[in-house]
């Protein structure tokens, strides 16, 4: 997703945050997490609400406090109980240190049994120590790099959880729309190589195509920064493939899409989210930002009726189309109450356990099972461009 | 045979951006024997200046050209008198320092003042595409094509045939021994300042042109991969330059076209490691004796 190229400068902040944790966690004194006594479901909210990347947090904020709402209107039975969802809402100012202090201080202070948030990769996992000590499980709506839910050694998280998609989750998606719904079968691929998510695309994008019976004519990479495609398209254009596959940002794809539209090449472009910003069609002029698809997490083109009636009551609270991040967020909150809901107790190990064996959870972001790393396996949304609009969704299962 | 033609045209087209810029590069290093690492962001100034003038005061083309050679020839005489002049007799590894900070001080003013946004530039010129046979060449590319040569050839004329260009050929080949003969010295190496970074700015409105999206950061690869040209050709030869620049141009499109596209940046290093091992004065250089 697009934010991870912001976390080059976070890494550096990273390493003292690992320093200062170690005073947030002092007051941290049981591994047995937090259990409701009264009928209150205590959710925490540790998110980017200010600082470099506010606009995520501020967008999630949106999504969390109308799940909430929109729960409390009637109550939810668990274990022969009406609960209600409280929440605790903190701002960790896109700072790692803040983001464990904060992680620290819900769990510690206001007894939380689930925590949503934080939105950013970064942030997320310098959380994710603090709650861990204190057994509290943590759902964060958009941390889409592979290794959030894993430890360095390679073992899942027991308290971490997302609930979008990993990046990598794309680009086999991708592979199957391309092969299923658009039946191209000769691809070629022009990848972003200088970032994890164009090479972890391509590699997820090509194994699936290969194994379905596709074949990728011919493999490009560039880097980012990078202004002449002519060169590369010129390659491409003589490979003839019916279709061509772009992982990568919008910076650099739009004028990919720009330089392939101006030679001539006139078969469909598909990539992945990092491509989903209206600065795309600016780039590459309009006209040519036709027979475009991307895949993503979310889309207000979307026909499901679980969809539609999010959106009506979002634009009937905020006056606007609901953004990625907030109906990503919306699910997280349902996520952690539908987990205490199946394992009939409102507790951080039934929240824990619950999010760790979720199955066919219908979320407005599609329908989420857990796998074992604690990735969510679920629908893809494919949005297709036409005239530099979004004119169509389609949902690959 | 239509795609090696096509990769020519896309190299040549290239190639003449990297050309421009080659020969700012190159008569600043003749005259003050300094890197000037600011060159490629002076560059980006320009893009910027046919952006605002042409998105806001609605110039032409031809008009965001020539006023963007004379803005930037206007920021490359301050620069020259603000960060470069008070070093001109310092030791030359403080000036190159200086140039670097110069370099950042303007990528990142740029970024405070206009955002690090990717914008895209606005088309003057109507997009034609023109078909030879199975070749496409745009009328965009034949306007840097044509741009390119013109400036060349004036660049040319002011060096070899006038009183200015004599000044800067004299300053160049001897600081003292020209001014004991009574030449500015001061005058001549600004006059090479802006000659220079008007290129450098009639380059930036032309690459908006043709790419479509400007960024504070674009000059930082053009402006590396422009010394190299330099080093390439022969520093201190202007046809030098030139030819360095298409061949660059040129190389970059052959690795990409072979399919090596990942390695076209170090494509273009490895010829600067190789130009300074085994050929050091570059194609067209002139041999040089240090005197000790």
């Amino acid at each position: 997703m697009n934010f991870k190229k912001f976390f080059g400068v976070a890494a550096a902040t990273m390493m003292s945050a690992a320093a200062l944790t170690g005073c947030a966690t002092a007051k941290t004194s049981s591994n047995s997490g937090n259990k409701a006594t009264d009928n209150k479901i205590r959710i925490g909210v540790n998110l980017e609400l200010s600082g470099s990347v506010a606009s995520y947090g501020q967008q999630e904020k949106k999504g969390v406090t109308l799940a909430a709402q929109q729960i409390n209107k009637k109550g939810v039975k668990i274990g022969g109980k009406t609960y209600k969802v409280k929440l605790y809402i903190s701002d960790n100012k896109s700072s790692t240190s803040t983001a464990a202090s904060v992680a620290a201080q819900l769990a510690n202070s206001d007894k939380i049994v689930a925590e949503v948030g934080p939105a950013a990769t970064a942030y997320a996992t310098a959380s994710i120590s603090n709650l861990t000590k204190a057994g509290v499980p943590l759902v964060s709506p958009s941390a889409t790099a592979a290794e959030f839910t894993q430890t360095k050694s390679g073992q899942t998280q027991k308290y971490v959880f997302r609930s979008c998609f990993i990046d990598p989750f794309q680009g086999k998606k991708a592979a199957d729309f391309m092969y299923n719904t658009l039946k191209k079968r000769k691809v070629a691929i022009v990848a972003d190589n200088s970032t994890d998510y164009g090479t972890g695309l391509t590699k997820s994008f090509t194994t699936e195509f290969k194994k379905l019976g596709g074949k990728i004519v011919t493999t490009q990479y560039f880097q980012s920064g990078d202004k002449d495609f002519n060169s590369t398209l010129t390659t491409v254009k003589g490979k003839n493939p019916d279709a061509v596959y772009l992982p990568g940002y919008y910076t650099e794809l739009g004028l990919v899409l720009k330089q392939a539209r101006e030679m001539g090449i006139k078969v469909p472009f598909v990539g992945g989210d990092g491509m989903g910003s209206p600065k795309l069609a600016q780039i590459a002029g309009n006209k040519n930002a036709t027979n475009v698809y991307y895949t993503t997490h979310f889309s207000t083109k979307s026909t499901d009726p679980a969809v539609t009636k999010f959106m009506k009551v979002y634009k009937a609270k905020y006056h606007e189309d609901p953004a990625v991040f907030s109906s990503l967020a919306y699910d997280a909150v349902y996520m952690i109450v539908k987990a205490a809901q199946n394992e009939g107790e409102v507790s951080s190990s039934a929240v824990q356990k619950g999010l760790a064996n979720l199955k066919n959870f219908k979320g407005v972001t599609g329908s989420i099972t857990m796998d074992s790393k604690h990735n969510p396996q679920k629908s893809v949304v494919v949005e297709q461009m036409t005239n530099g609009k979004i004119a169509k969704a389609y949902t690959v299962k | 045979m239509h795609t090696f033609f096509q990769q020519l045209i896309n190299g040549l087209s290239l190639g003449s951006i990297y050309a421009l810029l080659a020969l700012g590069y190159m008569i600043v290093y003749g005259i003050s024997k300094l890197l000037n690492f600011a060159h490629g962001d002076v560059y980006m100034l320009g893009a910027y200046w046919g952006y605002y003038t042409i998105n806001y005061l609605h110039f032409g083309f031809l008009a965001a050209l020539i006023t963007a050679m004379l803005a930037c020839g206007l920021a490359g005489v301050i620069i020259e008198a603000v960060a470069y002049r008070p070093l001109r007799n310092a030791p030359r590894v403080a000036a190159l320092i200086t140039a670097i900070g110069v370099s950042y001080f303007l990528e990142n003013g740029m970024s405070y003042l206009v955002t690090s946004d990717t914008r895209n530039f606005p088309q003057v010129i109507k997009r034609k595409t023109f078909d030879l046979g199975g070749v496409s060449i745009s009328n965009i590319q034949l306007i840097i094509f044509a741009t390119t040569i013109v400036l060349m050839a004036a660049l040319v004329y002011i060096i070899n045939h006038t009183k200015t260009g004599r000044a800067m050929r004299s300053v160049s080949t001897d600081y003292d021994a020209a001014s004991l003969m009574g030449i500015n010295i001061n005058h001549a190496v600004s006059i090479t300042f802006a000659l220079g970074s008007a290129l450098a700015g009639a380059a930036g409105v032309l690459i908006g042109m043709y790419y479509n999206s400007i960024d504070p950061l674009m000059g930082m690869t053009p402006g590396i991969k422009a010394f190299v040209a330099a080093v390439l050709g022969g520093i201190g030869s202007i046809p030098g330059a030139a030819v360095g620049g298409f061949l660059i141009g040129l190389l970059e499109t052959a690795v990409q076209a072979l399919g090596f596209s990942a390695f076209r940046d170090a494509a273009v290093y490895i010829v600067l490691i190789v130009i300074l091992l085994v050929l050091p004065g570059g194609l067209f250089g002139k041999k040089q004796v240090e005197k000790v």
